[in-house]
């Protein structure tokens, strides 16, 4: 008989419950995921009830106030606390945002904190993004010209053709929308996925850049580009606001119209 | 050596800690010459906290009215008090334009106008004929410049294949018994390891120390390490008592609001609606110099009239901008706003503070990068084998107050100074010599020692201590009483250090051992920062005493110096101010009053 078992570490265990301070009257529970690599055990949801008069409006703060105060051995990453550092993502309540711009009051019920899904975890909350920052190398996300630039002064660009970078940009490769993609959940290592995508699109459509040829044969590929099956998870998802799916759809688009 | 620890050996020519903009300009700059480099972070490039940087970067170029280098770098030296070496002032500001093209043929989507140029927008005490009119200095990509550039630095650095290791937090440098740095020590969070890197230069590009207050705009990693491993290898840092307040962070959260802000039109009025900057500063009003404009809002807050029920705060106003320029030019921070103020800025202002922002001192270097200890014979006398650049030197090119846009260029031209520098100090492939067999103990001696802290006291709780002091005591005004308690009671901090208590005691990825390493080196630069301002009896930039209300040429034109020892003990020495220029192209710039 066929025997099925889940991969490592898939039955996640409940964990270590810290409850309510003492004469806290504005309370809210945090179910965060743990686990180490170095002790061999399943992943554990641990919860922390916690005061919120003592704690600032967002997520972060939360995470930093059990950290500091309840248990230190809490692990996340965070930097600019303001939403354009990009390392604080996490799926929160059910969808992958940043943890700094996810205000406690926006969640009903208990606040529920897992790593972004579907990526290695290294510890607690830090997923290993290392796939995905090699696939973003993969695209060669800088400025290609076969035109040299004019030796002392910019390259002229018309705010009509800077505005097309509007919405691209701005990208901060916090990987909620990646993350959130079922297709990249499937074929992980083959299919680049949005937020390498969205890059891509940057330097096609950038006036500067001469390559848009050599972009677009690079991405023409059943899996790199085509497993975008319009879901439409990244749009949602994105904390900056961004529409990869989009940008992707863009790219479909020029493959097909050079086609012709 | 504590044997539970096995090191893992690297050979590079360059060793760059820091991948922000200063470190990634001089990381791939190193590699393009062909020197074998490494890179060490302890967050992925583009989490540095340069990516925050809102405004611009300023050069004189001159895309939207007539400019001149010799005018940005009059308005730097005025900015920084005459405290800036008027030598490397000339170098950035000549630089200035080179480096922003650069920057443009790199690929940074800067905003731009109507005929395709680089747009420009003015900037807190940027002007035209030395001081007379009002200069369009500042290239922008809307007000998301430094991410803008750290993305496009570090798309560079892959296209330059230069190489990282990312969220390896550095914890000391390797000094022989000569005085020469041979590289640096470092833990790999990823998977535990602990990392010797031996190099011919190493170059500190470790940000400033923000972090030592309780409310400052940057990052929770902002936390100076590189100035505390300068101050543990027994070199001094320089001029630490000058740490700039921006006047608009968002009240309470302590997020920033760009000075672009009053750049594109904005103002800031108290709360009886007065546009109060009219009494402090005539012809230059909202723009005029940072220091200026933070101790003006200070003072109206003391004088009773703040904004808000507690008349403890300022208002910031753009809802009379057209939502265009908002939409076009200042988008983020209207999303800045509208998360942590709750205001949407077409409608109502923005309720604003002075937060600690930058750090004007730092490592001392020249103006090729190269750290400076100065001796009883030479002021100027460089350390074999180490560079500093960005926040965390100090060139100086800020002076005892920095102008807005100037650091973000501070970080490319002295970036790529470090990089041209060190390809004339170093020949690829060049061969080592053994390091000293002991050589990173001090350091794993120093992790160990932490990571089995099991005492009493909170890290959280000893850094919220040391953040309380310095936010009451160090603040944008200060009094030789103040600074005084604020030096006794931070010495009663510095002695809970053997008190600590980490509970973490895995070496992968634990973040409450980076923490207290963090906090540990924030205190060396708290103490630093406290001392020198006691130190120094006068008022000059961003350091304003109440009990010496005036700038003292006579005996406070020069550099503070100022080196720690492992018990808290300072030693307090000063350095002459460059006074002189690097070439006869323009004039140097004697001391005056300076007015805004």
């Amino acid at each position: 008989m066929v025997e099925l078992t889940l991969p490592p570490n898939s039955r996640v265990q409940p964990g270590v419950t810290h409850p309510a301070p003492e004469g806290a009257t504005r309370t809210k529970t945090f179910k965060i995921y743990r686990w180490s690599p170095d002790d061999g055990q399943n992943p554990r949801m641990d919860e922390y009830t916690i005061d919120l008069d003592k704690c600032g409006p967002m997520v972060l703060d939360a995470m930093i106030h059990i950290k500091n105060d309840i248990d230190s051995t809490l692990t996340f990453r965070r930097s600019c606390r303001e939403g354009i550092c990009g390392s604080c993502a996490a799926n929160i309540d059910g969808t992958n945002t940043l943890s700094c711009l996810k205000p406690i009051d926006e969640i009903k019920g208990d606040v529920k904190i897992y790593p972004l899904p579907h990526m290695k975890v290294v510890k607690d909350l830090v997923p290993d993004l290392t796939l995905a920052y090699a696939q973003l190398a993969s695209i060669k996300p800088w400025l290609q010209s076969q035109t040299p630039p004019p030796p002392d002064r910019e390259r002229l660009q018309s705010p009509e053709e800077r505005a097309k970078l509007d919405g691209l940009y701005e990208c901060i490769l916090c990987f909620c929308c990646s993350t959130s993609c079922p297709s990249y959940w499937w074929n992980t290592e083959r299919y680049l996925g949005p937020a390498v995508l969205l890059q891509a699109y940057r330097w096609i459509v950038d006036s500067r850049d001469e390559m848009t040829g050599e972009r677009l044969d690079n991405l023409e590929d059943p899996f790199r580009l085509y497993r975008c099956h319009t879901i439409m998870n990244c749009t949602r998802t994105c904390p900056k606001g961004l529409n990869p799916a989009k940008a992707i759809a863009e790219i479909k688009k020029m493959m097909v119209t050079r086609r012709v | 050596m504590p044997k539970a620890y096995e090191f893992i050996d690297h050979t590079y020519d360059v060793i760059v800690v820091g991948a922000g903009g200063a470190g990634l300009r001089a990381t791939f700059g190193m590699a393009e010459k062909g020197l074998k480099t490494a890179c060490i972070t302890k967050v992925f490039p583009t989490r540095s906290h340069t990516v925050a940087a809102q405004g611009g970067i300023s050069a004189a170029l001159g895309n939207m009215g007539e400019d001149d280098w010799r005018w940005h770098m009059y308005d730097t030296i005025k900015g920084s008090d005459w405290l800036g070496d008027q030598d490397a002032i000339e170098y950035m500001c000549r630089e200035a334009m080179p480096a922003v093209i650069e920057l443009e043929h790199y690929g940074v989507p800067f905003s731009r106008t109507p005929d395709g140029k680089i747009y420009q927008r003015p900037f807190g005490g940027m002007t035209t004929h030395f001081g007379e009119g009002i200069a369009q200095r500042t290239c922008a990509a809307a007000d998301r410049t430094g991410h803008a550039i750290l993305h496009t630095l570090y798309q560079q650095s892959l296209k330059h294949q230069a190489e990282f290791f990312i969220e390896y937090f550095a914890i000391d440098l390797m000094m022989d018994d000569k005085g020469v740095c041979r590289g640096v020590v470092a833990w790999n969070l990823d998977d535990g390891t602990l990392h010797r890197f031996r190099a011919h230069q190493v170059v500190m590009a470790t940000g400033g120390y923000g972090r030592t207050y309780f409310s400052c705009t940057s990052a929770h990693t902002c936390t100076g390490d590189g100035n505390a491993m300068a101050l543990r290898a027994g070199l001094p840092l320089q001029d630490m008592e000058f740490i700039q307040f921006h006047p608009t962070g968002v009240y309470g959260a302590g997020c920033l609001i760009t000075e672009g802000v009053r750049g594109e039109g904005g103002y800031v009025t108290n709360g009886n609606g007065e546009r109060f900057m009219e009494r402090y500063a005539p012809h230059a009003k909202d723009l005029a110099s940072r220091d200026v404009v933070s101790r003006s809002m200070t003072i109206e807050i003391r004088e009773g009239r703040g904004c808000g029920p507690l008349k403890d705060h300022i208002h910031l106003h753009l809802e009379h901008l057209d939502p265009k320029v908002i939409h076009e030019r200042l988008p983020g921070i209207a999303e800045t706003a509208r998360v942590f103020a709750g205001v949407d800025v077409t409608k109502a202002p923005i309720p604003v503070l002075p937060t600690a922002h930058y750090n004007m001192g730092g490592i001392p270097t020249n103006f090729r990068a190269e750290v400076i200890n100065p001796t009883a014979s030479d002021p100027d006398a460089t350390v074999q084998g180490l560079m500093a650049i960005g926040e965390a030197a100090c060139v100086s090119v800020h002076g005892a107050n920095r102008l807005g846009s100037n650091s973000l260029l501070d970080l490319v031209v002295f970036g790529r100074a470090a990089a041209q520098r060190a390809a004339e100090l170093v020949r690829p492939d060049s061969p080592h010599r053994e390091l000293p067999p002991d050589m990173g103990d001090l350091a794993l001696a120093r992790l160990d020692r932490f990571r089995h802290a099991k005492g009493d006291v909170r890290t959280a709780d000893l850094r919220l201590e040391m953040q309380k002091i310095m936010q009451s005591e160090c603040t944008v005004f200060r009094t030789g009483e103040s600074l005084a308690e604020g030096q006794r009671k931070i010495r009663a901090a510095w002695a809970k250090r053997d008190r600590l208590n980490v509970t973490d005691t895995s070496l992968v990825w634990n973040s409450d051992l980076v923490e207290t390493l963090e906090l540990d080196n924030l205190m060396y630069q708290a103490v630093a920062a406290l001392d020198c301002a006691a130190n120094r009896t006068e008022s000059r930039g961003a350091h304003a005493r109440e009990d010496y209300p005036q700038r003292d040429d006579v005996n406070w034109l020069k550099h503070s110096t100022v080196w720690i020892d492992e018990k808290g003990a300072t030693k307090l020495g000063t350095r002459p101010v460059h006074l002189h220029t690097l070439t006869d192209e323009v004039k140097a710039v004697p001391p005056k009053a300076r007015v805004y």
